[in-house]
C-alpha cells in the first residue's frame, strides 16, 4: 500500500461523490443544490485531474480525459451561476438552477466512469 | 516519444499544482465564509464566490487592484493576510519547479532528441549518416559540407558534438551525442529515412563499426554502409555479412606505397582523382625500388611489408616486440646504433611505421642525418600532430584518418570513378603520365574535383530533352563555356558508361545519347558552370546554337510568327 495510491483513489471516488451530492434532489429548486457543495466538487475535480498527469498508459490517458470532461462540465455550471448572480442579476431562477445542476449532472456522468475505470484497474491488478 | 517533454513536465509539475490548487481553494473558502462591511460600516453578507475568486486571482499572482468590490472589513483583511503569503508562496514553488526542470540535464537531453528528431523528420535533401565524428569523421563531414552534401552526425562524445557546432559549416547539420551502436539511436538518426542514401561507420571503435555494419545490413539492406576496420579478423567479419565497402588504412596505404614503387606515374594519377579535393596537390612521389628498412611490425607493418616485397622490393625488419621481425638487430630504430646495424648505409628507403608518433619522427629525424638522401615514409597516428609532420616534411606521410576520409568521399560521391580506377590496370605508364599532365593543367595546383552526370530528366534536364527531342549532341559542345562559347570549360572528361559499355577518355567528337553516364574531372567552379548547361535550357540553346533568347513564351511564339512570315530571315537571337 502506498500513499500515492490512497490519495489518488481517495480524490477520484471524493470527486464523484461531492458532485453527486450536489446533483441530488429536485433539478429546478436552488435551495435543494449549495454552491459550496459546488465549489468544493469542482476543487477536488480539478486537484483529481493534476493527479493523473503525467500517466503515458493508455488508462491513464482514459483517466485523464474523463477527469478534463468533469472539469469543464463544472467550470461551465460555475460560470453559468456566476453569470446569474453577478452578470444579469436574475438570481437563481428554476431556469438557471437547473441548466446549472444539469451541467453537473454531466460531470457527475464522467466522474462515475472515472471511478469505475479505478475500479477495473484495481481488478485487473493481481499484485 | 515526441511528447515525452511535454509529459515530463505534466509529471514534474504535479506537485506544485495540486498545491497551487489546494491553497486557492482554501482561500477563496475562507473569504466567502469571512463577513464584510458596507459603506456606512454596518456589517455586510460574506463575499460571493465570484468576488472571492476574483479577489485571490490577482492577489496570488500579486497584481493587487486593492480592495474590490468594497472596502474589507478587518476579519476580511486578517484573512486576506494568511491568503497571500500562502499564495504567493505556492506560486513561488510552481515557478521555481518549473525552472529546475528546464535545467534539469534528462529533461534537457529529452528536448535535445526531440529537436533532432524533428529535423531528421524535415529533411528532404539525400543524406548521408556519419557514425562518429573523430579525426575521420570530421574531415568526411567538411569536405560533405563543401560539395553541398547533406549529412548527419552521431557521436558518443558530447564534447565532440559541441566541436561541430562551432565549426563553420554552411549547412546547420543535425548532430547527436549517442552511441551509435544501439540500433535506437540509428534509427533517430534516420537510418530508415527514404533519404538516407549510405551509413559511414567510422568510429574509433572497431567493434562498434562492426556492429553499426550489422544493424545497417539488418535493419535498412537497401543502403550501402562503408566501414573502417584495422585489424584483418573485424574487417574478414565485416565481409561476411555483405558490408558494402570495408576500408582498412594500413592495407590502403600499403597498396599506394607499392603501386608508387612499381608504377609511380598510374599511382599519381590515382592520387589526384581520388585526393580531397580543393586542397594542394601533393608533391610527387618517387619512392626508390631495391633495399628499405621497416621499423614497427605491427598490422601496419605487416600490411606494408606483404605488399612492398611483392613489389620488389628486399626488407629489413625492425621491431623489438615481434619474434617474427628481425632478430639480430638490438633497438626500435629510434637510435642511430640500431638502424646503422639493420645496414642504413646500403637502404634506399626508410619506413618508421609504429603506431607511435613520436618514435617515428625520431626514426625518420635520425635515420634522414645518417644519410639525408634516403627515402622517408613516417606513418602519423594523430592528426593533432600534423603540425610536427609537416615541419618534418617526410617524403611519404601517412594519416590514416585521411585515407580513410579521402575513399569514403570518393566511392560515395562518385561510384564511376571505381570503376575508371579500376580500369587503369590495363593502362601503361605513358598513358597515365599524359592523362596526369591534363589533370594539373586544369586545376591551378588543386586536386581537381572528380564527378559523375548522368544524362537523364533529373540530373541534366535540358541536355536530355534537347537529345531525346531536338538533336544530337557531342561531347565537345556541351563542355564550352556558357559565358563565353568561343571558349572551352577546363573539364578532362574521363569516362562514359552506356549500359554495359565504357568509353575510355571520349574525344569532343563523341556523340552523346540520353541515359549516358559520366564521369569528369574539373574545379569546382567549373563543375558549377557545367551543371548550369546541363539543367538550363536557355544556357544550353546558347552554348549549342549561340542564340541568346530569354525562354519566355511570348517571345518564342513571336519568333516563330517572324521566322514564318520570312522563312529566310533566320533568327540569330
Amino acid at each position: 500500500m502506498s500513499l500515492e495510491k490512497v490519495l489518488f483513489g481517495f480524490f477520484i471516488v471524493l470527486a464523484a461523490t461531492l458532485n453527486f451530492g450536489f446533483f441530488l434532489g429536485a433539478i429546478d429548486r436552488p435551495e435543494l443544490h449549495h454552491v459550496y457543495e459546488l465549489a468544493a466538487a469542482l476543487v477536488v475535480s480539478v486537484i483529481a485531474t493534476v493527479l493523473k498527469f503525467g500517466d503515458r498508459t493508455q488508462i491513464g490517458a482514459i483517466h485523464l480525459s474523463t477527469s478534463l470532461v468533469a472539469d469543464l462540465h463544472l467550470i461551465a455550471a460555475a460560470i453559468t451561476w456566476a453569470f446569474a448572480i453577478h452578470v444579469t442579476g436574475e438570481g437563481m431562477t428554476p431556469s438557471v438552477t437547473s441548466s446549472v445542476v444539469s451541467l453537473s449532472g454531466g460531470a457527475l456522468f464522467a466522474n462515475v466512469v472515472s471511478v469505475i475505470i479505478l475500479i477495473i484497474e484495481t481488478v485487473m491488478l493481481r499484485r | 516519444m515526441v511528447n515525452s517533454a511535454f509529459f515530463i513536465v505534466l509529471r514534474r509539475m504535479r506537485a506544485p499544482i495540486i498545491a497551487l490548487v489546494a491553497l486557492y481553494a482554501v482561500a477563496v473558502f475562507g473569504l466567502t465564509l469571512v463577513p464584510g462591511v458596507d459603506a456606512d460600516g454596518n456589517p455586510a453578507p460574506p463575499m460571493s464566490f465570484f468576488h472571492a475568486f476574483y479577489f485571490i486571482s490577482y492577489t496570488a499572482t500579486t497584481i493587487g487592484f486593492g480592495e474590490i468590490p468594497n472596502a474589507f472589513s478587518d476579519a476580511q483583511r486578517m484573512w486576506v493576510i494568511v491568503c497571500i503569503y500562502l499564495t504567493v508562496v505556492s506560486w513561488s514553488y510552481a515557478v521555481i519547479t518549473l525552472i529546475a526542470l528546464l535545467q534539469d540535464k534528462g529533461f534537457q537531453n529529452t528536448l535535445t532528441v526531440n529537436r533532432f528528431m524533428r529535423r531528421i523528420r524535415r529533411l528532404k535533401e539525400p543524406f548521408y549518416l556519419i557514425c562518429g565524428c573523430g579525426e575521420t569523421g570530421s574531415l568526411i563531414a567538411r569536405n560533405f559540407d563543401r560539395i553541398g552534401q547533406a549529412f548527419v552526425v552521431l557521436e558518443k562524445d558530447e564534447l565532440r558534438v559541441q566541436e561541430l557546432d562551432l565549426q563553420d559549416f554552411k549547412t546547420d547539420t543535425p548532430a547527436l551525442a549517442a552511441d551509435a551502436m544501439l540500433p535506437d539511436n540509428l534509427l533517430l538518426a534516420g537510418l530508415k529515412h527514404p533519404k538516407c542514401r549510405g551509413v559511414l561507420a567510422v568510429t574509433n571503435d572497431e567493434q562498434a563499426n562492426l556492429g553499426i555494419a550489422i544493424a545497417v545490413r539488418l535493419l535498412n539492406p537497401k543502403i550501402p554502409v562503408i566501414a573502417r576496420a584495422r585489424s584483418p579478423s573485424i574487417a574478414a567479419n565485416m565481409a561476411s555479412f555483405g558490408t558494402d565497402y570495408i576500408i582498412n588504412p594500413f592495407e590502403r596505404f600499403a597498396e599506394h606505397l607499392a603501386e608508387a614503387v612499381a608504377a609511380p606515374e598510374r599511382f599519381r594519377l590515382v592520387e589526384l582523382l581520388t585526393g580531397l579535393p580543393e586542397t594542394l596537390i601533393p608533391e610527387p612521389h618517387r619512392p626508390p625500388c631495391g633495399h628499405w628498412i621497416l621499423c614497427g611490425y605491427g598490422r601496419f607493418g605487416r600490411a606494408v611489408a606483404e605488399r612492398l616485397q611483392a613489389a620488389g622490393t628486399t626488407l629489413t625488419v625492425i621491431d623489438p616486440k615481434q619474434i617474427d621481425a628481425d632478430r639480430n638487430i638490438v633497438g626500435d630504430g629510434t637510435e642511430a646504433v640500431t638502424l646503422r646495424q639493420a645496414g642504413i648505409d646500403a637502404a634506399l628507403g626508410i619506413i618508421a611505421g609504429t603506431d607511435d608518433d613520436v618514435n617515428n619522427l625520431s626514426i625518420a629525424v635520425t635515420a634522414k642525418q645518417l644519410k639525408p638522401e634516403l627515402f622517408v615514409v613516417v606513418r602519423q597516428n594523430l592528426a593533432a600532430n600534423g603540425e610536427l609532420f609537416r615541419a618534418f616534411n617526410a617524403d611519404f606521410c601517412m594519416v590514416p584518418s585521411r585515407i580513410v576520409a579521402q575513399e569514403s568521399i570518393a566511392i560515395l560521391t562518385t561510384p564511376l570513378l571505381a570503376r575508371f580506377l579500376g580500369l587503369l590496370h590495363d593502362q601503361d605508364e605513358i598513358w597515365c603520365r599524359a592523362l596526369v599532365f591534363r589533370l594539373q593543367a586544369i586545376c591551378d595546383g588543386m586536386i581537381p574535383t572528380v564527378y559523375g552526370i548522368r544524362l537523364n530528366a533529373s540530373e541534366a534536364p535540358a541536355v536530355w530533352h534537347a537529345l531525346m527531342y531536338r538533336r544530337g549532341i557531342s561531347l565537345g559542345e556541351i563542355l564550352l563555356d556558357s559565358t563565353d562559347r568561343t571558349q572551352s570549360l577546363a573539364a578532362v572528361p574521363l569516362l562514359i558508361e552506356r549500359d554495359n559499355d565504357v568509353y575510355l577518355l571520349p574525344n569532343a567528337n563523341f556523340k552523346l545519347v540520353a541515359g549516358d553516364h559520366l564521369l569528369f574531372a574539373s574545379s569546382l567552379a567549373v563543375l558549377d558552370k557545367l551543371n548550369l548547361t546541363l539543367q538550363n535550357a536557355n544556357e544550353l540553346d546558347y552554348v549549342l546554337d549561340g542564340e541568346n533568347d530569354s525562354g519566355s513564351w511570348v517571345w518564342a511564339r513571336l519568333r516563330r510568327y517572324r521566322s514564318a512570315v520570312r522563312p529566310q530571315d533566320v533568327t540569330t537571337g
